[in-house]
């Protein structure tokens, strides 16, 4: 496996800033001029986590044609299972002290742990289900998708319908995921504070580490043999079947391995803004989702993390700055990219220095202005 | 007349006794509570029970005075109506009586148990009331209090009747008190049980369950009947979740009609169309607040030219997004999907900030509020208004589509884009106006929906999906299938509602649509032939 330059420079950055970040977080005093504040640390981690999401959303939209406008139900699903691990490591320090059940269901006057609790006071456990649940889901649900033939506009839809149906059953209480307000106020992970500098340092340059593995892989895997079928599959899935492949099969494993992908994105998304609720299932989200593989660059996985990390910062900045105005600037992004920039952000990198990209290209820059 | 004047004439000698008692009845009364002769009182009821009972319109006259309290006696026991203007009227005739003043005559008292005597002998007393309507009103009245009581005036009230419905009311009143009343016989009993029986709903239902427990025939016939009506009333509940789903198809409907077109004709993934209906709904809303400010004379059908200007505003809406944005992405339905998507972001923050995030009131006319009865059914006329209304509008979309020069464009365009440019139709702009068909149709749909739902700037977004689902799952570019994918969903859900609740049925009728797409991808009735596949 080579890289190219651009997926190398952007690893380094990556990985380099998280790395800066945390140092500065940690090692300057409060006062410093050089201090980082530990918001931004969760901040950026939260985009690292968005990246891994558009990450997935690329490999399966770039790769083999599957447009998933539900592909945020993995990523919280990924979280709900990373929620739930944190949920019992509350114990007695929960408002009503119990040391098995969660507020919610004690508010709900349950009596025991549901079956499906069982396992996630371990962490590893709940990392193990952070990946097999939406493995299992998108395993079922790709299965019965690919081998009916549901392509293009009809498998988008069903995919939205998907995770409007999860949004709608996560809402409820009996489901005993905490309903409307999901599950927060958590206090440990492995023993540590979630809600310590050092804590939220150390979970920064995890994400960052889990995204460059995640890029390396997704690399891997396009740039390997299967990943040459996936393209033929993408540009002309009838041309690929007659040659004697089956394209269900192979969309369905790059389907697993996004959706668990995304899962990983949740779990490490959720002890970092210290909360997950059913509003992560909403259609919109998915959606967004794929705007930023869109702004980046689709098919490129360099764009898909470039672009989460853009539009995430944007967003920030926007609804700090201009509230009113984000919404339009969002839905103006939309357009423009779709009518204006067809290869996203990537595609003006390319464009502009075919050979031999400068390193500081605006895009770069611009994601050192968002990292660091 | 003179069954009245007879009926007055024992009333004056009832109500306050003899000359000995005729103290006890107004002068005892209206001294002190504690001096109340109770013979007076039992007289006074008496009184008013013959009075009820005769069945006279002239009686209700006077015991309405003794229940407003202006009903007053000389010392001859002739009775005075007092009226607002402290004249007074003779009780017999109605005809003034310019000579009686105040020293002349004493107010007759009344005491709770007088006073609930009057107002059941009012409420028995309307079962005579000239105009039908108040004559079923009070027959109602009777059946739910089911008041031995009443009999004697229901017996009556019965051998006068003349409408058939009043009397059939009256009948079923009449077996109700009937089997409430101690003293009647066995076999009036079972006549009874069998007009509740045959009358059916929840109400006979509750007065029978009561005698279900007890022993002997009537018990036996009451809890047969029981079961006999739990049976018709299961049957009409099936109906209801019908009429409730085909209500909510016909929601559906209206929400899927216009993405039919732009989707399953032109096969543009309109994210936007939502926005559509939400536009028709505000338009809506301006209608009716300009007509409230220039023309309140035709307030009342302000929804009616919300219509129109709705269809114009959404379909003028439509065309400019075509030509601006849709145009250039054509045969690229994934980015169509993610540009409609910014789109409906960039018009739900213009109508935030135009009118704000808060719902906006949209009034519902006269004609389309209240309900009415059908058999076991309640209707509400704004839900029956929609689903005419949906109908109407596909119907339109139909013919539009079939017998209109545009339609057959339209449908030429469709079918063959080159060989209708050769045949020198303007397809771009037979696209434009294709596109503004089915958002003006949204924007139709918009005005319906703002009747029963709220209008913000998040309405379009709750029904997009659900539209899209629609769409797919009756096969695209499928009028037919899409009504019948609507009216499929509508009532799937409200037969799961009961069952799973609400929200759960929403969850489950959509992973069976999951599921249906899966097994069949081009929906209920796909479209035959190799287009499908391109």
């Amino acid at each position: 496996m080579k890289l190219d330059r651009t997926s190398f420079i952007t690893l380094i950055a990556v990985m380099g800033a998280a790395l800066v970040l945390a140092l500065l977080n940690q090692m300057t005093a409060a006062a410093s001029a050089a201090h980082v504040p530990t918001y931004v640390i969760a901040l950026a981690g939260k985009y690292l986590c968005f990246a891994m999401l558009a990450l997935a959303v690329d490999l399966v939209w770039g790769f083999a044609g599957i447009l998933s406008l539900g592909h945020a139900a993995f990523f919280a699903l990924g979280g709900y299972a990373m929620g739930m691990y944190l949920m019992r490591q509350i114990g007695t320090r929960g408002v009503y002290g119990n040391p098995n059940l969660p507020d919610f269901m004690v508010f709900l006057g349950w009596k025991a742990l549901p079956w499906y609790w069982t396992g996630f006071e371990w962490f590893g456990f709940a990392i193990l289900m952070a990946m097999l649940v939406p493995a299992v889901l998108a395993g079922v649900f790709g299965w019965l998708a690919f081998r009916s033939r549901v392509t293009g506009v009809y498998l988008s839809i069903i995919t939205q319908a998907l995770t409007y149906a999860l949004l709608l059953a996560f809402f409820r209480n009996d489901m005993g995921f905490g309903g409307n307000n999901g599950m927060t106020d958590f206090k440990d992970i492995l023993g540590f504070n979630v809600q310590a500098d050092s804590t939220r340092s150390a979970l920064l340059v995890i994400s960052a580490v889990v995204l460059c593995g995640q890029f390396l892989l997704a690399r891997f895997v396009v740039d390997s043999r299967f990943g040459k079928i996936l393209i033929a599959v993408r540009d002309t899935e009838s041309r690929t079947r007659f040659l004697g492949y089956r394209p269900e099969s192979y969309k369905l494993v790059v389907w697993v391995l996004s959706a668990i992908m995304a899962g990983i994105g949740g779990a490490l998304y959720v002890p970092q803004v210290g909360i997950i609720n059913p509003s992560e299932f909403a259609p919109g989200n998915s959606i967004e989702a794929v705007i930023w593989v869109a702004v980046g660059g689709r098919g490129t996985l360099v764009g898909a993390i470039l672009g989460a990390i853009i539009v995430n910062f944007g967003k920030t900045w926007f609804t700090g700055a201009l509230p009113e105005v984000w919404l339009y600037a969002l839905g103006a992004m939309f357009i423009f990219v779709t009518l204006f920039l067809p290869r996203g952000v990537m595609g003006l990198v390319r464009t502009s220095a075919p050979k031999e990209p400068e390193p500081e290209t605006p895009a770069v820059a611009a994601a050192h202005e968002v990292t660091g | 007349m003179p069954r009245l004047i007879a009926l007055l004439l024992l009333i004056v000698l009832v109500l306050p006794g003899s000359r000995a008692h005729a103290d006890d009845a107004y002068d005892a009364l209206s001294a002190s509570a504690l001096a109340i002769s109770p013979e007076s009182f039992d007289s006074v009821r008496h009184g008013i029970e013959q009075l009820a009972e005769s069945g006279d319109p002239r009686a209700a006259v006077v015991i309405g005075a003794l229940h407003d309290g202006t009903l007053y006696a000389n010392d001859d026991h002739a009775l005075f109506i007092q009226q607002p203007d402290g004249s007074y009227v003779d009780a017999h005739t109605g005809a003034k009586a310019p000579d009686v003043t105040d020293d002349d005559v004493k107010k007759v008292r009344v005491n709770n148990a007088v006073r609930s005597a009057i107002d059941a002998a009012l409420g028995g007393l309307q079962l005579f009331a000239p105009d039908a309507p108040t004559r079923l009103h009070a027959a109602t009245a009777v059946f739910t209090s089911h008041d031995p009581a009443a009999l004697p005036a229901l017996k009556k009230a019965l051998a006068k009747e003349s409408d058939p419905a009043v009397k059939r009311l009256m009948e079923q009143a009449q077996a109700a008190a009937l089997l409430s009343a101690p003293d009647a016989s066995e076999a009036e009993k079972l006549d009874a049980v069998a007009t509740l029986r045959a009358r059916g709903d929840q109400d006979a239902r509750s007065v029978l369950s009561a005698l279900a427990g007890q022993s002997g025939p009537v018990g036996t016939a009451a809890a047969a009947a029981v079961v006999s009506i739990d049976h018709f009333l299961q049957i009409w509940s099936v109906a209801q979740s019908v009429y409730y789903g085909i209500s909510l198809g016909s929601v559906l409907l209206l929400a899927a009609a216009g993405l039919a077109i732009t989707f399953g004709v032109m096969g543009v993934i309109n994210m936007a169309h939502g926005e559509m209906v939400m536009i028709g709904a505000y338009v809506t809303f301006v209608v009716q607040q300009l007509m409230h400010a220039y023309l309140p004379s035709l307030y009342g059908i302000s929804l009616l030219i919300a219509v129109p200007m709705a269809f114009l505003v959404s379909g003028a809406v439509g065309v400019v997004i075509e030509r601006s944005l849709i145009r250039w992405l054509y045969g690229r339905p994934l980015e169509t999907l993610l540009a409609t998507w910014g789109l409906s972001l960039v018009l739900q923050q213009v109508v935030r900030s135009l009118f704000g995030a808060n719902n906006q009131d949209v009034d519902t006319p006269g004609w389309m509020s209240g309900a009415f009865q059908l058999g076991g059914l309640t209707l509400t006329w704004n839900r029956l208004y929609i689903i005419i209304f949906a109908f109407l509008v596909v119907a339109a979309l139909m013919a539009a589509l079939r017998y209109t020069p545009l339609g057959l464009r339209m449908r030429a365009v469709t079918q063959n884009r080159r060989m209708a440019a050769a045949m020198g139709i303007r397809t771009p702009w037979i696209d434009a106006l294709t596109f503004g068909l089915g958002s003006g149709i949204a924007g139709i749909a918009g005005v319906a929906l703002s009747q029963i739902d709220n209008v913000s700037p998040n309405l379009g977004q709750g029904y997009i999906i659900d539209s899209f689902m629609v769409v797919v799952f009756g096969g695209v570019g499928n009028l037919w299938g899409t009504t019948l994918g609507a009216l499929t969903l509508g009532i799937v859900n409200k037969f799961l509602e009961p069952i799973a609740g609400a929200v759960l049925g929403k969850i489950i009728v959509l992973v069976l649509l999951i599921l249906f797409v899966q097994r069949n991808p081009r929906g209920m009735f796909p479209l035959k032939g190799r287009a499908v596949e391109a």
